[in-house]
């Protein structure tokens, strides 16, 4: 890919990131934030890659690791924040458990 | 699948990502932003199977995938909301360190072929990931309290982190020059040495605020990576990530009143504490369940400051009975919530949500802070740094600027404590000594019961 098109890319999503959380209310920091750190999981995407061209055991045990943490960053961020948000929900009902 | 099929699935992953944190910073959106940033992220690791098919080791990285699985999905199922923000940051620890090893691999896999803007961003990425990585632990062992959540400052501190970060500098030189396996593991344990040196000395209340910081680091990093990898995906999902991380991280240091500067680097500024001294027992006011009954009963107004101590105590449950017994005796009842009670801004509305509170209940800091003066009772449960007026009245204290929830201008202040020990910030609390403060020593939950079943009597 050309330099510029990667650097037109990264600009425009700096703007794009901050324009979409420039107005969020403290009760949502929390869930934002894992939220967002449940994206940065697509690093699985960039393990699975490098797993799948590893040419010595020492990459592919390392590619291996990789795919083990980012599965976990990005499953288990989407799952904790679900949880935290399934919470609000419950709670605009104000039913009893 | 073609390349330009992989691209245009790649382009939708990144807008599902877009719409996520579009619904996420929204109450009534935020659920399906979070389900929509899932759905985004399952179809971006179907399409790489799908475009790279048939993949080398194949197996390996299937079975790699369900051990991910296996230790997170339990991990986020079970954990107790109390003990969620170190979860969190674990998660961002190992995102981070998930993303040094794709460098490090991808690296290795280039050899002598790497061009130098490849090698930069693999310096960039395993340099940033590292310190992600064990940044992360450390702030995770501070909220587990598996290490004291004071900030940790030893003499000649500054020079050390300085001196290290010159040598990351340098090792990072050493690496663009010299395309070697062992300069890219010499500026990996650096870094790493570096991400623990840079999150020692943050005192406890600030340890969100470096999470968040951290998490926008680790979302640059993955950019990096999408450049090295030629993937445009990895490119928009972690500067996605990196920019709201960082305005997040803003955000959350102006609702804490801190300045992002002083956070990093205010443990290497700041003056030595007052700290009480050690031995002096003052007289405090304490009282039985009894006695708060009373003085509750009386009450036209009582305002509820709920803090971590209510929630690790379990005692969310217990705090809504007595609210609601207040209600039903005409007395107007509030939870006075302070953007970082708990461990993180809006932790202590989950934990309430948790427990059924009525969301109408809540009011936050601005709302309340202006009432105190006509609030008969305010009970601060568990809470602590939020309440301290230290925060307004004595400057060089870590919390000094800090919002409060004025709870000193209500008529009465009670306090249910286990103990004298101070917060989490480590600071002496002078309104515990004041004398319009009651104080109910025990476990919140044993002690909110025997108060409300005292109400019930009166």
């Amino acid at each position: 890919m050309d330099a510029m098109a990667i650097v037109s890319i990264f600009v425009l999503a700096v703007f794009v990131g901050f324009e979409v959380v420039s107005k969020v209310s403290s009760t949502l920091h929390t869930p934002l934030m894992s939220g967002a750190n449940a994206i940065h999981g697509v690093i699985l995407v960039g393990a699975i890659i490098v797993a799948d061209h590893s040419e010595t055991n020492l990459e592919l045990g390392l590619s291996l690791a990789a795919i083990v943490l980012a599965t976990i960053n990005m499953v288990g961020g989407f799952v904790v924040t679900d949880r935290m948000l399934e919470m609000f929900k419950g709670n605009k009902k104000g039913t009893d458990k | 699948m073609n390349r330009t099929m992989y691209d245009l699935i790649g382009l939708a992953a990144g807008v599902c990502f877009i719409l996520a944190l579009k619904g996420l910073s929204h109450p009534k959106t935020a659920r399906r932003g979070n389900l929509i940033g899932a759905l985004g992220a399952t179809v971006a690791t179907l399409v790489v199977f799908a475009y790279n098919a048939p993949l080398n080791n194949l197996g390996w990285i299937l079975g790699a995938l369900v051990v991910g699985l296996i230790i997170g999905v339990p991990a986020a199922r079970k954990v107790q909301m109390t003990q969620m923000p170190q979860l969190v940051a674990l998660f961002n620890g190992v995102g981070g360190g998930a993303a040094a090893l794709v460098a490090i691999v991808e690296y290795l896999n280039l050899g002598a072929e790497a061009t130098t803007a490849e090698v930069v961003f693999t310096v960039f990425t395993v340099v940033v990931g590292c310190v992600s990585f064990s940044g992360s632990i450390i702030t995770f062992m501070k909220l587990q309290e598996l290490m004291t959540t004071r900030p940790v400052v030893f003499p000649g501190g500054r020079f050390v982190i300085a001196a290290t970060l010159a040598a990351v500098l340098g090792a990072s030189g050493w690496v663009v020059v010299e395309l070697g396996t062992t300069p890219l593991l010499v500026l990996a344990a650096l870094s790493l040495l570096f991400g623990i040196l840079f999150v020692l000395p943050v005192g406890g209340a600030d340890v969100p605020i470096v999470i968040s910081l951290l998490n926008a680091f680790t979302g640059l990093t993955v950019a990096a990576s999408g450049y090295v990898l030629d993937s445009t995906l990895l490119i928009i999902a972690g500067t996605l990530v990196g920019a709201s991380g960082t305005i997040l991280t803003r955000l959350m240091a102006d609702a804490m009143g801190r300045s992002l500067f002083g956070t990093l680097f205010g443990a290497f500024t700041a003056k030595p504490q007052d700290v009480a001294a050690a031995g002096e027992e003052r007289p405090v006011r304490s009282g039985s369940p009894d006695d708060v009954a009373i003085l509750l009963n009386y009450a036209r107004r009582v305002v509820i400051v709920p803090g971590f101590g209510l929630a690790v105590a379990q005692a969310q449950h217990t705090v809504r009975e007595l609210a609601d017994l207040m209600l039903s005796k005409g007395i107007d009842v509030a939870y006075g919530i302070h953007p970082v009670a708990g461990r993180m801004p809006g932790h202590m509305n989950v934990l309430l949500a948790e427990a059924n509170v009525p969301y109408d209940q809540l009011a936050e800091m601005d709302e309340v802070n202006p009432t105190f003066g006509q609030t008969d009772v305010a009970i601060v449960i568990g809470a602590n740094d939020v309440v301290n007026p230290a925060a307004q009245t004595s400057p060089g204290c870590p919390i000094y600027g800090m919002p409060i929830l004025e709870v000193s201008n209500a008529a009465n202040v009670i306090f249910l404590k286990r103990s004298m020990r101070p917060g989490f910030a480590g600071i002496e609390n002078e309104l515990l000594y004041d004398p319009k403060t009651m104080l109910l020593f025990g476990d919140a939950k044993a002690s909110l019961t025997k108060v409300v079943s005292a109400l019930k009597s009166l």
